[in-house]
């Protein structure tokens, strides 16, 4: 175990240097630069002396061995728009924030997605399954954009519960929570739904029925721990939507977190934070698909790693 | 019941139904799946038609501000006076064009990719699903911002220098670039889970007797692959197809709503939501601008998903649950 962990870290380090690199050559090839969109044009001098200072006007490969260079006393370099602060500054200030909001959502799509599909599998084929199982379906096909905007319209226009936006107490994480959280939901449940029908129908629950185990039992201890794998798996890349996903949901409730600085990183050009802000990603997906991946092992003992 | 069906048949001594009557069989017994075919097949028509009959032209401004819905404006009017519902067929037109060009994008990466893998099987097989697997863990969306927002300038000069030769018109050039930009960018992060459906299949069909049978007389690699192994993945592919436009179309409103989508006065349902989006304030409850877009977008993901789970059924009985 200890050694396919430690394998699948080594993997980590050449994906990371091939992304770190793309996007390091890529934002560098997009026309404009950094400095360009300021507010008096800057004079020569002065845009030359800027490049001097951020070690522009230097070969890109150069440019990129200092960068690592920085990377290896996990330094990623100064941001090129917000001059007083480091790239390190703004991830150790906004990070949190989407990390705290991902995981609200992520509690929350759990939450109401394992027991909704539970529920409809159990009753399958009746009244209840059809409606909880066609409003889960709809939940899949309403986008956090759809959401946000109609739960604001609702629930903090309409009838003052929470508040509209900003990012300060638990009443105002609780809207965007279910916004982002809801499509995936309604996912689990459906992935829940089709896992536990599938475990129902399989040898050791029609053996444990025979032996006389009580219909809870049979339900909570035997079907539940199969049925709930294929949602495992599905989490690793869900904690990946939820953090891509939490972008739009950042924007709809003005809240600082890092989506907002992806967005804007990329279109202002501002080099050091796209670099940093995709390994960010970059690394988090990884360690959370390794993460996962053990969780599975221990979960389903007849997975095996070598 | 219909495993009983066609036991039936065989009983009474019938030749069995073609597996492709007997899906479409299936399909048409599901009511939800039909239902949601028919609406598909009106919206079609709807986007289609619409300029000769909507009376609205998409763009032109009035005097008629933030109009609720009336008959003249069955979606009422936005901050410019522009009809809502005219907008929202242009903005589908978009929306289902970018969703099935990146389907057909990622259907032409992902079968190429699942096929050869499956097929070659060994080392190669690993080093291409390795490769499938670590794509799975990247932040997609995140390279195709990056990329949008870096590399689509080059594509709009290349293409304004293209027409210029040919001088003709048109759409405006960043429109086709994006569009463009969109087709690929989506589709390229979208064939992941059709490459790994198809190499699964593959990797099963490879070693029936058919394929030696084939291999025996004669035929190529490139022949046995594509007229013996992929026919046979087809009913799979179609389903997978089915799905990935959904995927494709929220994928797009998701990038149009953060503004780096289809630029106005373009549209497409991510922008327009958008522009409802804005307009939210607790004095005036302009809720047509945001309900009618919203609810257009999630009828049709609604209808494709069903379509699609029920081209799922109907196909593959064994797939589904």
């Amino acid at each position: 175990m200890t050694r396919y962990i430690l394998k699948r870290l080594a993997l980590m380090i050449p994906v990371l240097l091939v992304i770190s690199f793309l996007a390091f050559v890529l934002v560098r090839l997009a026309p404009g630069g950094p400095f360009d969109q300021e507010r008096l044009p800057a004079a020569p001098e002065i845009e030359a002396a800027l490049k001097a200072k951020y070690h522009l006007d230097e070969p890109v490969w150069q440019q990129y061995v200092r960068y690592l260079g920085g990377l290896l006393h996990g330094d990623l370099g100064p941001s090129m728009k917000y001059r007083s602060h480091t790239v390190n500054d703004i991830i150790g200030q906004a990070l949190p924030v989407t990390l705290m909001l991902g995981l609200l959502a992520f509690v929350f799509a759990m939450g109401v997605g394992i027991p909704v599909g539970f529920y409809t599998a159990v009753r399958r084929g009746r009244w209840g399954d059809w409606i909880v199982s066609f409003l889960a379906l709809l939940a899949v096909c309403v986008p956090a954009f759809v959401v946000g905007p109609l739960l604001i319209m609702t629930l903090a226009i309409r009838w003052e519960l929470f508040p509209a936006g900003l990012w300060e107490s638990f009443r105002h994480a609780v809207l965007p929570m279910m916004a982002l959280g809801l499509f995936f939901a309604g996912r689990i449940a459906r992935l829940m739904r089709e896992g536990m029908i599938g475990t129902l129908q399989s040898e050791f629950i029609i053996t444990a029925r025979a032996k006389g185990a009580s219909e809870t039992a049979i339900l909570l201890r035997h079907a539940f721990r199969l049925a709930v794998l294929p949602v495992v798996s599905y989490s690793g890349p869900l904690l990946a939507d939820l953090l891509t996903g939490s972008f739009v949901v950042e924007t709809i409730f003005r809240i600082p977190g890092i989506g907002v600085f992806m967005v804007n990183s990329s279109l202002n050009r501002d080099y050091t934070m796209v670099v940093g802000l995709v390994l960010l990603y970059a690394v988090l997906l990884l360690a959370l698909n390794l993460l996962v991946d053990v969780g599975y092992g221990w979960l389903d003992r007849r997975v095996r790693y070598d | 019941m219909t495993e009983a069906g066609a036991g039936e048949a065989a009983w009474a001594g019938a030749l069995p139904e073609s597996p492709l009557r007997e899906a479409g069989r299936r399909f048409r017994r599901n009511g939800p799946a039909l239902l949601s075919a028919c609406y598909l097949a009106f919206l079609g028509v709807l986007l289609v038609v619409w300029p000769w009959v909507g009376g609205h032209d998409a763009n032109a401004v009035s005097e008629a501000q933030f109009e609720p819905p009336t008959w003249t404006h069955p979606c009422g009017t936005d901050v410019h006076g522009r009809d809502v519902l005219t907008r929202m067929v242009l903005g589908g037109r978009i929306s289902l064009l970018v969703g099935l060009a990146g389907a057909a994008v990622s259907l032409v990466i992902g079968v190429a990719w699942g096929g050869v893998a499956g097929y070659v099987g060994g080392r190669w097989d690993t080093f291409m699903m390795r490769i499938v697997d670590i794509l799975y863990a990247l932040p997609n969306i995140v390279f195709v911002i990056v990329l949008i927002t870096t590399l689509e300038v080059f594509l709009r000069g290349f293409l304004e220098r293209l027409t210029a030769m040919q001088a003709d018109g048109g759409l405006p050039m960043a429109t086709l670039s994006r569009l463009l930009f969109l087709f690929v960018g989506l589709g390229a992060v979208s064939w992941l889970n059709m490459a790994r459906i198809v190499r699964g299949q593959v990797l099963s069909l490879r070693t029936r007797s058919f394929v030696d049978a084939s291999r025996a007389l004669g035929a190529s690699h490139a022949r046995i692959l594509l007229r013996h192994i992929l026919p046979n993945v087809s009913g799979v592919i179609i389903v997978y197809l089915t799905l990935t436009i959904p995927a494709i179309v929220l994928y797009e409103s998701f990038l149009s709503y953060l503004g780096l989508g289809i630029q106005p006065p373009m549209a497409s349902w991510g922008s327009l939501i958008a522009e409802g989006a804005e307009q939210l304030n607790s004095v005036r409850n302009y809720w047509w601008l945001l309900v009618c877009p919203a609810g257009m977008l999630v009828s049709t993901l609604l209808a494709l998903n069903f379509v699609g789970d029920g081209l799922r059924d109907a196909l593959d009985p064994r797939l589904g649950r």
